[in-house]
């Protein structure tokens, strides 16, 4: 079975490049390759001009690569401060410090607020993740990828499960940082991908059908066929 | 505050007392409490702070008895010596056996550390030279500490600077990741944290600490043999480690000295009504062993909270 | 008959998500219950067939009462509490029948046979790899083959998707585990005779059982049963082959210390590398 087939996706520095598709076309396995959970049978992934194909899950995410996760993956029983703090920990310097209480470590702790500020989070800060609402759980999610100082955040599908409101809370957080990082946004509310995307990647059976701006996809009767079809007003 | 102080004194004064009272056989047996609290401390930090189930960790309390007993029976007599050569004997036994087995996870991961802990079983069965099945007597303890009161001070000194260590260990920086790593493996990946490494690190960290018990288990009954490092034994270390609560500092220590402590009664205070109603029962202690664990398993898992469903203390993060 | 117990295993394991370390001590049961049936009986068959129905009963027993509440909980739970079942097992049976039971072999079966001109074999033995393989066929068939084994199968590889089909999981996990209490009884009761009948014993023979559903993948039964040829394989040829290769290189002294230990130690060595190059054994049956 062949999940992502011939695939090949170019993304700008500074853009916001959205990636669509149904279910099953290989979005998620193509981040998962991109990230590198997943090795590809072959082809090959450049990340500013380096290949990272066999670089390891942390490796990536050392050079700049972050992710947040589509099921949402956080550390549970850790407050929300804590998670995010964690998460500058592991990008400033090692962990392999036995001896000083992480508590002493003040510009730890004020760096990962900031980010909670980012993603309007910090009135929760001591609340542990698992009894954070679905929605606040979703932006803690993309917080934990920007606390890695990314240089390209790839966001799967930031918006799973959310209603309107938090949805708009999530199209306003991408618009904050667009101008910090280069995303790759992997969605289906389509509201949200032609607001934001500077160019859109259309995926469908594991091949990429389509690529380029929103007017030329919105446009294409290819695509509209296998994937907007009635979903969008022209 | 005050509570602390008062615990300090009574440990340190305790053997002075037993000793005037001629009492020292509980001054030894104190002894032996502390050094299983170490061990239990050594899987604690392995298991309940990094979440990795090893049922081989008797090998590395075995290795550890056995090169200290080595070194006296080859006439090395001194600990400065013998103690962290066993140390560091322990610890490379858990880099390689954590090399290999920290590839796999889950079940696996429990039974590639429980064949390893059999491989040393056995491996150390066949060693005719230093007393095989039968173990290996030793002629006196290392730098002759053959002192009951002195011993002890030992061993509280160095089972009171573990405790330290890990003290500090589940503050820093390394011990968040290790208990990030044991709450959401693939996202501690994934924020960038290398996990094999702190994995490994951690599992040397616990096998170097039960090296060191091994080598005072060693030395306080001068003798080891080779059940020591059975999978049993491993079994038993758990089991302190539940009885105590896992992941939390005192959990190994406090496991150690209520079955050992449990152990003792029932061995050597018969209860006349008990006795009359199931004769011999002092010979199944592992029976009512067996009957708690479950039921602390199945009812209260308090114990087992560090691991399953972690209450945590007034709102703040994890990490006890 | 290794290959008994692991298939028992890997199923439990496999459908049930649950690591059973008392699995031996059911191993235990049966042979001495067989001891004390065919004691009562006077007969080796239906001494072990009392053995076997009353071991399946009594696992049944335990899943549904014990075992249950086990399912949800994590691993090292159920490590712990089926260690704590070991050892209350051993101690029962140490009570009920003191540290051990012998059991003879049957008059009939003791002498050996004549395979083919020349060359002679014990007949119980012969009748062991029987049953084995009669035992495999047999579970082939049913759980390939028929109906329960296609849901046996289904709750191994995907168990929520089975519960979601309204698979009725409660029964299906008990007959499940009454199964593999069989398998174990069949096991112990036959390896009674060649075997000293003792309390531990089950510890023992369920490291090995482990180690070859490890070896070849947990919930496949394929797996158990390659697992299981693998390692006896490696075993024997270890202990047969290995004292004479140290021998060849090392002094006298060593190669006789050192042989038999390495060659117990050749079936650790061989899941070790299995583990290494492929993590979930041979044959996984979850995807």
């Amino acid at each position: 079975m062949v999940a992502t087939d011939g695939v090949s996706l170019e993304i700008a520095q500074g853009e916001v490049h959205a990636l669509i598709g149904p279910n099953g076309a290989g979005k998620t396995t193509l981040i998962a390759q991109i990230t590198g959970s997943l090795p590809p049978d072959s082809g090959s992934i450049f990340f500013v001009e380096k290949e990272i194909t066999r670089a390891s899950l942390h490796e990536r995410v050392r050079i700049g690569l972050a992710r947040s996760y589509q099921i949402t993956s956080i550390f549970r029983r850790f407050s929300v401060l804590d998670n995010v703090a964690l998460a500058v920990q592991a990008r400033s310097g090692s962990s392999f410090s036995f001896w000083r209480p992480v508590a002493d470590e003040t510009e730890l702790f004020k760096e990962a607020f900031t980010i909670l500020q980012d993603v309007n989070l910090e009135s929760s800060q001591h609340v542990l993740a698992g009894n954070l609402s679905h929605g606040d759980q979703r932006a803690l999610e993309v917080g934990l990828a920007l606390a890695t100082r990314p240089r390209l955040v790839l966001l799967d599908e930031p918006m799973a499960g959310m209603g309107p409101e938090e949805s708009r809370g999530m199209i306003a957080l991408i618009e904050r940082i667009r101008s910090r990082v280069t995303v790759l946004l992997v969605e289906h509310d389509m509201d949200a991908v032609f607001r934001l995307a500077d160019r859109i990647s259309v995926l469908v059976g594991g091949r990429l059908l389509a690529s380029g701006r929103p007017q030329e996809i919105r446009a294409n009767d290819e695509v509209r066929r296998a994937y907007l079809g009635d979903e969008i007003a022209a | 505050m005050k509570k602390n102080i008062f615990l300090t004194v009574v440990f340190l004064i305790f053997p002075l007392v037993m000793q005037a009272s001629d009492n020292l056989f509980y001054v030894s047996f104190a002894s032996r409490v502390m050094i299983y609290a170490l061990a239990a401390t050594s899987l604690n930090l392995v298991l309940g702070y990094g979440g990795m189930i090893s049922f081989g960790h008797a090998a590395f309390v075995g290795t550890g008895a056995y090169v200290a007993s080595i070194c006296v029976a080859e006439g090395v007599k001194s600990a400065w010596l013998g103690w962290p050569a066993a140390v560091a004997a322990a610890a490379l036994a858990a880099l390689v056996i954590g090399a290999v087995s920290l590839r796999t996870r889950g079940v696996y991961f429990i039974m590639i550390t429980l064949a390893f802990a059999q491989m040393a079983f056995y491996l150390v069965s066949s060693m005719k030279a230093y007393g095989g099945d039968e173990g290996l007597t030793l002629p006196s303890r290392a730098s002759d500490l053959g002192n009951e009161v002195v011993f002890y001070y030992v061993v509280l000194f160095l089972l009171s600077a573990s405790l330290l260590l890990l003290h500090r260990l589940a503050n820093s920086r390394f011990g968040r990741a290790i208990v990030a790593i044991r709450e959401n493996e693939t996202r501690a990946e994934a924020v960038g944290l290398p996990v094999f490494r702190y994995q490994l690190a951690c599992f040397v960290i616990g096998g170097a600490v039960a090296g060191l018990a091994g080598a005072l288990l060693a030395n306080h009954g001068k003798y080891v043999n080779p059940n020591v490092l059975h999978w049993s034994q491993s079994g038993e270390l758990m089991i302190m480690v539940i009885l105590g609560g896992v992941g939390r500092l005192w959990g190994g220590a406090i496991g150690a000295a209520v079955l050992l402590g449990l152990e003792h009664l029932i061995a050597d205070y018969p209860i006349a009504w008990l006795e009359r109603l199931a004769p011999n029962y002092q010979d199944h202690a592992s029976l009512g062993v067996g009957l708690v664990l479950l039921a602390i398993v199945l009812f209260a898992p308090q114990g087992l909270a560090g691991l399953a469903d972690r209450k945590t203390r007034g709102g703040n993060s994890a990490a006890a | 008959m290794l290959f008994l117990l692991a298939a028992g295993l890997t199923l439990v394991f496999g459908i049930m998500d649950m690591i059973n370390l008392a699995h031996g001590s059911l191993y235990m049961l049966g042979a001495f219950l067989a001891s004390t049936f065919v004691a009562l009986t006077g007969s080796f068959t239906a001494g072990v067939l009392l053995a076997v129905a009353a071991t399946a009963v009594l696992g049944m027993i335990l899943e549904t009462t014990i075992l249950r509440s086990l399912y949800a909980r994590d691993h090292l739970s159920q490590v712990l509490a089926t260690f704590a079942l070991i050892l209350i097992l051993n101690e029962v049976v140490r009570l009920v029948w003191g540290s051990d039971a012998p059991l003879p072999m049957p008059g009939a079966l003791s002498g050996p046979v004549e395979l083919l001109p020349g060359l002679r074999y014990p007949a119980y033995r012969l009748l062991i790899i029987g049953v084995g393989f009669f035992m495999a066929l047999l579970l082939y068939f049913l759980v390939a083959r028929t109906r329960i084994g296609m849901l046996v199968r289904a709750g191994a590889s995907n168990r929520e998707m089975a519960l979601a089909m309204g698979v009725n999981i409660r029964l299906l996990f008990t007959l499940v585990f009454g199964a593999g209490a069989a398998l174990c009884a069949v096991a112990g009761a036959l390896l009674a005779p060649l075997l000293a009948v003792q309390v531990g014993m089950g510890e023992n023979i369920l490291i090995l059982a482990f180690v070859v559903i490890v070896i070849g993948g947990i919930g496949s039964i394929r797996g158990a049963l390659v697992g299981a040829i693998l390692v006896g394989v490696v075993d024997t040829i270890g202990r047969a082959f290995l004292p004479l290769a140290f021998g060849l290189f090392f002094q006298p002294r060593v190669a006789s210390a050192a042989g038999p230990a390495i060659a117990s130690v050749t079936i650790y060595l061989l899941m070790a590398g299995i583990l290494y190059f492929r993590p979930k054994g041979l044959f996984p049956a979850r995807g």
